[in-house]
């Protein structure tokens, strides 16, 4: 039965009569995040008064309407498609492929070795390059961004610290006389509280040492590498990982907060740093609580920033996000159905007002993406901004009495799971102690049994399924070949032998030392050790011995 | 027809992941729902040596070993069936979920793994299939 408490409009009783006996005893209808969503939205449902408070205009505060004056009508979001697979030539040949087909900005994504911080000689050869690209070296790095140019394209590295990859980055464009402050992109994976939190990145260096290792690297970047964005914050592991979409955006501003107080702690000038600060989040086919939940977020960063920071640089108060749609909600059933899905999830994020867009390829449930499905996925991004007019008007869903009833809920409801945090110590300590990952537990849980009682409707599982014969066959995938692979070792192993190992080993000396004494640049250190020719293995192995490694925190 | 095997005890099971990925979202949920269902449940981080897991699997003498694998550490497996039947755990059931090419599938049940479970199984039909794997292996005359 429709609320009917405080509705003041001629005509809603007589709707309310009719609406019941129209539907009869309907169950409530909830959203992704828990919040009871009403049949109808009316102007009592928000307080149009409220205008300039709550929304505003573009640009400027509350933000809530987007974070530059033109939005789209100025610049459409940058299109940026992951991709990594195979051997650095492998990389290169998609990427190009991916440039060209419309992709205006590259990223990277290195094979699971390398999140494992260990070198490709070290792991099982049937594994490298099976789902991102296999680069250990400066070398690697090259072949990587061969024919293409680092000073005018921007680069997002999945790069989890100590950097290697940017370190790698760097060298490749130092080698080729490239000047770093032309260098622009984004350290994705730097948030290691989300990668303890999602992915148990534990192995690699443990909380205290990561936490100086970001620092560093925010330090060294702002001041050698200008154009760089050392930090995005990741609502997506979270998200992925189970959470609500409000408890996504909660816990991702959480870990802000977190951020920027060791920023400041360590006397960094946040009017100077918060600019640089970016955001990343998954975007789930619950269309309008995603619409809601970025609305709501751009609001409550740009009152943290104001009102807790005290930082009024309107630059400082931009909610910058990247946006991936979500991969969970895709699936093996009819895999061309993820499509649509994808398509959705994209237009959600769309009208939420990002500025970057991962289109997921239809494939993924299936496999590491095959290149068919990756165009196809670059060419959803480019009728939806190209054919569809969603950008000829900046926030065209705001104004809608349910949007703008939602975003409010949303917000209370992020700032209700703030507070839970805050109550913790902060987002660092409510880690350490899996609190955070018990409550992404809960709600993956929560989910599926939604989904296994039939509440969550998803097409081709448990609604609308069809016989396996009828499915469409999807194309096999290939796999890296094992001549290619063993071609790799072997150059890995010779390239070990003839480089100058006098200088490797000082370097990575000079690194050791540095992880015990306060004071000097582990980021720097990283730079200078990529420089001798050291890998990153060799790079994360020191660092794991010096600063040593966590341990799982897993609940369950 | 054959009679079903009964359960002689709890079912046990040794949930965990092999090779280079950490994504878990899938095996703590299937984890949690094992042991609403009674069952007594060994849950791991991810990253572990196929050895561990064999090592595992004997000194708590598991009914069931499940398999999580997103990425592509699935392409482990052969070794790992491999490796507990060296160690003579023959009677032990393997059931591996997640991400899975169609055409690799065989390739797992080939080495002998008993089942395969994709995105968009069931909650219950994971726990029913994993209590009869696991009534199979505690009545297998192959357990010493």
């Amino acid at each position: 039965m429709p609320d009917t408490s405080q509705m003041t409009l001629p005509g809603f009783d007589q709707w309310s009569q009719e609406y019941e006996s129209a539907v009869g005893d309907q169950k409530a209808v909830h959203n992704r995040s828990g919040l009871k969503v009403k049949p109808l939205y009316t102007p009592d449902d928000w307080d149009g008064e409220a205008y300039s408070k709550k929304l505003g205009f573009p640009g400027t505060a509350p933000f809530t309407r987007g974070i530059y004056p033109s939005m789209y009508r100025g610049r459409t979001w940058s299109q940026r498609q992951l991709i990594g697979l195979g051997l650095p030539e492998d990389y290169n040949r998609r990427q190009k492929r991916l440039v060209d087909a419309g992709a205006s900005a590259i990223s990277m994504i290195p094979c699971n070795s390398v999140y494992r911080g260990i070198d490709a000689d070290q792991v099982d050869p049937l594994l490298l390059g099976t789902c991102g690209a296999v680069i250990n070296t400066v070398g690697d790095m090259d072949i990587c961004l061969d024919d293409m140019s680092i000073d005018t394209l921007s680069t997002a590295l999945n790069d989890p610290l100590p950097f290697t990859m940017l370190a790698q980055l760097m060298i490749v464009a130092e080698r080729r006389g490239v000047a770093w402050n032309k260098i622009t992109g984004t350290s994705n994976q730097s948030d290691y509280i989300s990668h303890y939190v999602a992915n148990h990145m534990f192995f690699r260096i443990a909380l205290p040492g990561s936490h100086r290792v970001l620092l560093d690297h925010i330090a060294y970047t702002h001041e050698h590498v200008p154009g760089w964005n050392p930090l995005s914050i990741v609502g997506q592991h979270m998200q992925q990982s189970g959470a609500t979409p409000a408890q996504a955006m909660a816990f991702t501003l959480s870990s802000a907060i977190q951020y920027a107080e060791d920023c400041r702690n360590r006397g960094m000038d946040l009017e100077e740093f918060l600019p640089r600060f970016t955001f990343f989040f998954d975007i789930s086919i619950s269309f309008f609580e995603e619409v809601a939940k970025f609305r709501a977020g751009r609001r409550i960063w740009a009152s943290i920033v104001r009102e807790r920071f005290g930082v009024t640089n309107p630059r400082a108060q931009r909610f910058k996000f990247h946006a991936q749609t979500s991969g969970v909600d895709l699936t093996r059933q009819q895999p061309l159905n993820n499509i649509a899905r994808v398509s959705t999830q994209a237009i959600a994020g769309i009208f939420g007002g990002l500025q970057s867009l991962h289109t997921d390829s239809y494939d993924e449930v299936l496999s590491v993406p095959t290149e068919e499905a990756a165009r196809i996925a670059i060419a959803t991004q480019n009728i939806l901004r190209d054919e569809a007019h969603l950008t000829d008007v900046i926030d065209p869903l705001g104004g809608s009495y349910y949007v703008e009833s939602l975003t409010d809920q949303m917000e209370e409801e992020i700032r209700a799971h703030l507070g839970a945090v805050e109550e913790r110590g902060g987002m660092y300590k409510a880690v350490e102690t899996g609190w955070i990952q018990g409550e992404l537990g809960k709600s993956a849980m929560e989910f599926q049994r939604r989904v296994d009682r039939g509440e969550e409707t998803v097409v081709g599982v448990n609604a609308y399924q069809v016989d396996k014969e009828t499915e469409i066959p999807t194309k096999p995938l290939s796999r890296p070949n094992e001549k290619d692979i063993e071609r790799y070792l072997e150059d890995l192993a010779e390239y070990k032998k003839n480089r100058n190992n006098d200088n490797v080993d000082k370097a990575l000396d000079d690194l050791a030392e540095a992880a015990n004494s306060e004071d000097v640049n582990l980021f720097e250190k990283v730079v200078n050790a990529t420089r001798a020719d050291a890998t990153q293995g060799e790079c994360i192995a020191v660092l794991r011995k010096e600063l040593g490694f966590g341990s799982p925190l897993v609940s369950v | 027809m054959t009679e079903m095997p009964e359960l002689q005890r709890p079912a046990k099971v040794l949930l965990t992941k092999i090779g280079l990925d950490g994504h878990d979202r899938g095996s703590r949920i299937v984890a949690t729902a094992l042991r609403d269902a009674g069952m007594d449940v060994i849950y791991t981080a991810p990253w572990q040596e196929i050895a561990v897991v064999a090592k595992v699997a004997m000194e708590e003498d598991v009914d069931v070993i499940g398999l999580s694998s997103l990425s592509t550490d699935h392409l482990l497996i052969p070794k790992l069936m491999q490796t507990i039947r060296d160690e003579g755990l023959d009677h032990v059931r393997v059931v591996v979920g997640g991400i899975i090419p169609e055409d690799e599938e065989q390739q797992l049940l080939d080495a002998g793994v008993a089942r395969v479970f994709h995105p968009g199984s069931n909650m219950d039909d994971i726990v029913a299939s994993v209590g009869s794997l696991a009534a199979m292996a505690q009545n297998d005359p192959e357990r010493l």
